[in-house]
């Protein structure tokens, strides 16, 4: 296929996602499929968003769960100060979000390898350290909330928040998508193969970091807005759990990171897998199988589930052969 | 003032008992250049280690972190192997795929944990648990006295093991230059392997002060990802002396923040210090 027809399908496919989503708020009378659905959602826009910083310019954020706490605090501060409506807390979320990006990239983008790593680890910490003693969101012992009524065409608000977290998703990878083809994610692909080189052919290193820290950090901010609203209930401890940041890694290593499509196979696949361990055994199998899956791809499959398919599909991959 | 002087008496003793958990990392991190986070995972599993043996056979905990030692030099020499085998051979992205693999290893081990003891906090039983020492206005507490002497013992013995051994040189050179170490016939992955085994050992005796300083629970290692790192990284990578007296500002901070400002605070004072350093000096404060 050619350029423009590939931009055909794939828009397409986004229209159908969004319709067939719609429809099942619509038809499906059960609720747990929407709770699941939502958490699948909320991880594949985790996974591609972190792939954008991780995956695409090859620096390893560990600080997902700050942003996505980050995102989480936002809506539940915005909501307690004001009742600001979900449209409006994902919004100033992913703004936060986007400023927090700056501002850790200023901070940490001349750090190098694991050191960038362990930064944002280290950031992570002190934001949640300074939730915790942030007394009117709650501090350490976290707030309730009360989901006010929710809005036609849906009949239920997890209904409503799983449509809410698929057109996140969907925006997490039109972005993330169109990144890959433009001279943004040229740029950096040049500057994870060869940093030094890339920067001596004139490519604007810091200026495109700090860009995809930005938007990495924007849509995973936006992504866990409605967390809180999700759950009714928010401490900093779930909210800046360490596990987001192992998961979004994760699930877009395990997918695989050339492509924009790896991290949502990724989620889709560990995302599936932990709702039904979840259910069937308990949460801390997931964490157990999140582990045994990050080691076994990153040694056996090191170019993830679209380096599996590959040679048969001819998945068209920016960057390496 | 006399508040202020506790603090910094028992930061110091903190510190050195930092020193001890962080000085395998400035081996396996600073000299060998492998992304080890797993470090505090391997040291929470040897406080268990220790925990169950003084639980079914009443043995001293030192001395059980002693009897875990040998187990801890083999498991460091097959991890070293493997993540050779998988990621330094191949060359490529070693850096992501190497932390990533280590956080999925301090995942499984905490899984693997809990399964097997539970959530809880779990501690062990001593003669000189429990006690302490007064010293006029401040109380000191036995155990704590115990990790800072055991713990400066282990850091000065591998500091000497280092700087004087034909072993502990080779290391050195190593990490300084691989190639040249190998045109004179030597071995480099062997001596990595080798040191990568000590680093892990050492955290045998180190996973046991850390039971006896407080009981521990499996995710004590998240707290110590931050700890350690910030140790070895402000201490300058691979400087086993800079280890120690990083450790000992480490400890003595907290333990001052701990007193003037509360607990709630504490968590968040490593990692400042390490992005502190991180930001104005990357190179340590001893650095090469």
């Amino acid at each position: 296929m050619n350029k423009r027809s590939h931009s055909i399908a794939f828009w397409a496919g986004v229209a159908v996602f969004l319709v067939a989503v719609l429809a099942m708020t619509q038809i499906v009378r059960n609720e747990y499929p929407f709770f699941a659905g939502y958490v699948i959602l909320q991880f594949i826009a985790l996974a591609v968003a972190w792939s954008i910083l991780g995956g695409y310019a090859g620096y390893v954020n560990f600080g997902t769960n700050a942003f996505f706490g980050v995102g989480v605090y936002t809506a539940v501060s915005l909501f307690k100060a004001t009742g600001a409506p979900l449209v409006v807390q994902i919004a100033v979320a992913g703004l936060i979000g986007m400023l927090l990006g700056f501002a850790v990239g200023l901070l940490t983008l001349r750090m190098r390898g694991i050191f960038f790593s362990i930064a944002t680890i280290a950031l992570a910490i002190i934001i949640e350290t300074c939730v915790m003693n942030w007394r009117f969101v709650g501090g350490a012992a976290g707030i309730q909330l009360q989901r006010p009524p929710v809005m036609a065409p849906f009949d239920s608000y997890v209904k409503m928040l799983f449509f809410v977290q698929a057109v996140l998703a969907v925006i997490a990878v039109v972005i993330s998508r169109y990144i890959q083809n433009s001279r943004i994610g040229r740029g950096l692909q040049a500057l994870r193969d060869d940093e030094l080189a890339a920067e001596c052919t004139g490519v604007p290193t810091l200026k495109l970091k700090l860009v995809a820290c930005m938007i990495s950090g924007a849509l995973i901010s936006a992504a866990g807005a409605p967390a809180a609203m999700y759950l009714q209930y928010a401490d900093p401890s779930s909210a800046f759990n360490l596990n987001y940041s192992v998961s979004a890694l994760a699930m877009a290593l395990i997918g695989g990171t050339a492509h924009w499509i790896g991290p949502v196979l990724g989620a889709i696949l560990l995302g599936s897998t932990q709702q039904l361990l979840a259910v069937t055994i308990s949460s801390e199998v997931n964490v157990l199988v999140l582990g045994i899956m990050l080691v076994l791809f990153v040694v056996g499959a090191p170019k993830g589930i679209i380096g599996l398919l590959r040679p048969r599909y001819r998945l068209r991959a920016g960057g390496k052969p | 003032m006399d508040l202020l002087l506790g603090a910094v008496v028992l930061g110091v003793l903190l510190g050195c008992f930092y020193a001890a958990v962080s000085v395998g990392l400035s081996v396996s991190f600073g000299l060998l250049d492998v992304p080890h986070v797993a470090h505090p995972a391997f040291l929470v599993l040897a406080s268990y280690g220790v925990y169950q043996l003084n639980e079914s056979y009443d043995i001293d905990p030192l001395l059980a972190g002693l009897i875990i030692t040998p187990l801890f030099f083999l498991f460091g020499l097959l991890a070293y192997r493997v993540y050779y085998e998988t990621f330094e051979r191949r060359g490529s992205d070693a850096g992501v795929r190497g932390i990533a693999f280590f956080f999925g290893i301090a995942f499984i081990i905490e899984v693997l944990i809990i399964m097997q003891f539970g959530v809880d906090q779990r501690s062990v039983t001593a003669t000189y648990i429990g006690k302490s020492w007064r010293f006029g206005e401040f109380r000191i507490p036995i155990r704590q006295l115990v990790a800072f002497a055991v713990a400066l013992g282990l850091t000065v013995l591998l500091a000497v093991y280092l700087s004087k051994t034909f072993m502990g040189r080779a290391i050195r050179a190593v990490a300084q230059d691989e190639e040249a170490l190998r045109l004179m016939g030597a071995n480099p992955v062997r001596i990595k392997q080798f040191a990568f085994g000590i680093a892990t050992a050492v955290l045998g005796i180190a996973g046991a002060l850390l039971i006896i300083v407080a009981p521990v629970e499996p995710t004590l290692d998240r707290a110590y990802i931050g700890r350690t790192f910030c140790v070895v990284v402000m201490a300058g990578l691979g400087s086993i002396s800079g280890t120690l007296i990083a450790a000992i500002i480490l400890g003595v901070a907290e333990s001052i923040v701990l007193t003037m400002f509360g607990a709630s605070w504490a968590p968040a004072i490593s990692f400042a210090m390490l992005l502190g350093v991180l930001a104005v000096r990357p190179q340590g404060l001893l650095g090469r």
